[in-house]
């Protein structure tokens, strides 16, 4: 039996959300609405990326069944990944992966900002060395929210139908409704009100709303996905997986 | 850009000789070229060409290297590529921004390539197949882009000059770490070499058209080389390039596709077989395997990205009319 069942559930949750949303942004490689916007889409891909590594290195240390991250990233099965729904959807238009990034990254910098304190030194470094990013991420999500939401009648529509799009599939980051997460008193402290007063003031300006629906997706933490998931993985994993014990 | 407009204003033609002789004279004792400088018509067109035909080649650049960051197979390898192709846009940025200099804008110059008017490098429309070709696009595809750039960062034209500096920084940089990877899989298992010789019988051809036609049949070279904005000739660079890769290839212990490459004593450098032109003018003409994926996806990212550009600038305004309130 692992002795760190908690940081291991807390650093593959972290590692998964970042690795799968980093997979998601690199996919805009090439097509996004402005040059210096692709730009800033793949830097944060990068960040996400080196941050999943981070937490994934760790995960790795005190795993018993993996020895690397790259294993973890790479050997895993669908239903040992922990990541929510939310990273998992598909870009859709440019707006769309706004809300998406908004959404995650204001329930990013408030866990990093938790777990920065956590008595777990391991854990507060990597939370920290995080932070300095995520900060810089929700900014520029916050600035691209209230400027398509108060641009034109097209993308404030287009914004609007963005974020109750997302909602249900964002709630499940504030999800602490869960069985066996490992790390429910870190979740518990950032409750669902918290993140949605977090996100109140951009939106207000966005000139967007909230809905009010309650219901949220779940089940990203015991492994169960949608679909979007597996064909991730197909294409994450195809070389690992066709040319198994090979170095890259 | 006021002042060029004025300068441009009918002047006769002794005064339009006597400015270009000057002009001529500034270039031929290395001075640089500014923006707000004289300078005659030709040259900003060219240049105009030029300069923005590598910022379209850097941003499709971008596509067939970016169809492997989903499946790259290491996270070290996918963090280097995505830094890697992050770079190319950068450079896009920057040689956009050089070009802007000239009084061309960045939209035009997108039109322009949306439209088939301007062209970009023939290599980016070729497939990428397999991992191997990534590695084999950082060693000969950088390998040659830092070949015809290196002479410029020493061109006429200051802000093209400073852009290549800090460009030819990165694609020395690329081309190591794809020989590095290359390194990697010749030193692996069989079907990791199989893969890069697969990948290097693709791609060397190709590269060697990166030099552009043979210099006899190069339409614009000695006007552009007076004007210190070519600085070589195609096939001398052509020449370097094989000299270059041909050991480079031995000590991955690849095989060249080209049984004409024998080394040549007398002339001390390597003789090798005749390009396919006809293949390259076809490529050019927009036949090769992926001309039309490839300004497909350009278009298809400017026309779905309208909507965001009209709200960035409807909010623009909003901001300025609540700001002067
Ligand atoms: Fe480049
Ligand atoms: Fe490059």
């Amino acid at each position: 039996m692992n002795n760190n069942i908690e940081e291991l559930s807390l650093s593959l949750f972290m590692g998964d959300n970042n690795l799968i949303l980093s997979h998601r942004l690199s996919e805009w490689t090439g097509h996004a609405p402005v040059l210096e916007e692709e730009l800033a889409l793949a830097n944060v891909a990068l960040d996400l990326l080196g941050q999943a590594r981070m937490w994934l290195e760790y995960a790795a240390e005190i795993s018993e069944d993996y020895k690397t991250a790259d294993d973890l990233a790479y050997k895993r099965e669908i239903w040992e990944f922990r990541n929510v729904a939310l990273v998992e959807q598909p870009n859709g238009h440019f707006g769309d992966t706004i809300v998406r990034q908004f959404y995650y990254d204001n329930w990013h910098k408030l866990i990093l900002e938790h777990l920065y304190q956590s008595e777990n030194e391991r854990i507060a470094g990597i939370a920290e060395k995080s932070l300095k990013e995520v900060r810089y991420h929700l900014e520029r999500s916050a600035q691209w929210t209230v400027l398509l939401g108060d641009g034109t009648e097209e993308s404030h529509n287009k914004l609007q139908t963005s974020v109750n799009h997302f909602w249900p599939y964002a709630l499940e980051l504030c999800n602490t409704n869960t069985a066996n997460s490992g790390f429910d008193d870190d979740l518990a402290s950032l409750s669902r009100q918290t993140w949605i007063d977090s996100l109140s003031n951009i939106i207000a300006e966005a000139t967007l709303q909230l809905p009010e629906t309650e219901f949220s997706y779940s089940g990203g933490r015991e492994g169960i996905h949608t679909e979007h998931l597996s064909l991730i993985l197909a294409e994450m994993q195809c070389l690992p997986r066709a040319y198994p014990g090979t170095q890259w | 850009m006021y002042s060029q407009v004025i300068d441009e204003q009918p002047v006769s033609s002794d005064e339009l000789n006597a400015q270009e002789a000057l002009f001529q004279e500034k270039i031929d004792n290395d001075i640089k070229i500014e923006p707000r400088d004289w300078m005659p018509d030709g040259y900003r067109k060219t240049l105009i060409r030029q300069i923005s035909q590598h910022a379209h080649s850097e941003i499709v650049g971008m596509l067939p290297e970016g169809k492997w960051l989903t499946r790259a197979p290491s996270l070290t390898r996918k963090s280097i590529l995505l830094a890697k192709v992050q770079d190319e846009g950068g450079h896009g940025l920057y040689l956009y921004s050089a070009a802007e200099t000239l009084g061309v804008t960045r939209d035009e110059m997108y039109l322009a390539l949306h439209s088939g008017k301007a062209k970009y490098s023939s290599i980016f429309n070729y497939p990428t197949l397999t991992w191997a070709d990534i590695g084999v696009i950082g060693w000969l595809v950088d390998g040659a882009a830092i070949m015809n750039q290196v002479p410029l960062q020493r061109c006429s034209y200051g802000p093209y000059a400073r852009a290549m500096v800090r460009i030819c920084k990165e694609e020395s940089f690329h081309q190591r770490q794809g020989f590095e990877m290359l390194i990697t899989l010749c030193k692996g298992k069989p079907v990791q070499k199989a893969m890069a010789q697969d990948a290097l019988n693709r791609w060397w051809w190709p590269s060697l058209m990166m030099f552009g036609p043979p210099d006899a049949d190069s339409v614009h070279s000695a006007q552009s080389m007076r004007w210190k904005i070519k600085m070589n000739g195609n096939d001398e660079l052509r020449q370097k390039f094989v000299d270059v890769c041909v050991p480079q290839a031995e000590l991955l212990g690849l095989t060249i596709p080209d049984n004409k490459i024998i080394w040549n004593e007398e002339w001390q450098q390597h003789d090798f077989g005749e390009v396919n032109w006809d293949e390259f003018y076809n490529v050019l003409k927009g036949n090769g395997v992926c001309n039309r994926e490839r300004l497909k996806a350009r278009v298809d990212a400017w026309e779905d990205g309208a909507w965001v550009r009209d709200a960035a600038k409807a909010y623009a305004v909003k901001r300025q009319r609540s700001s002067s309130l």
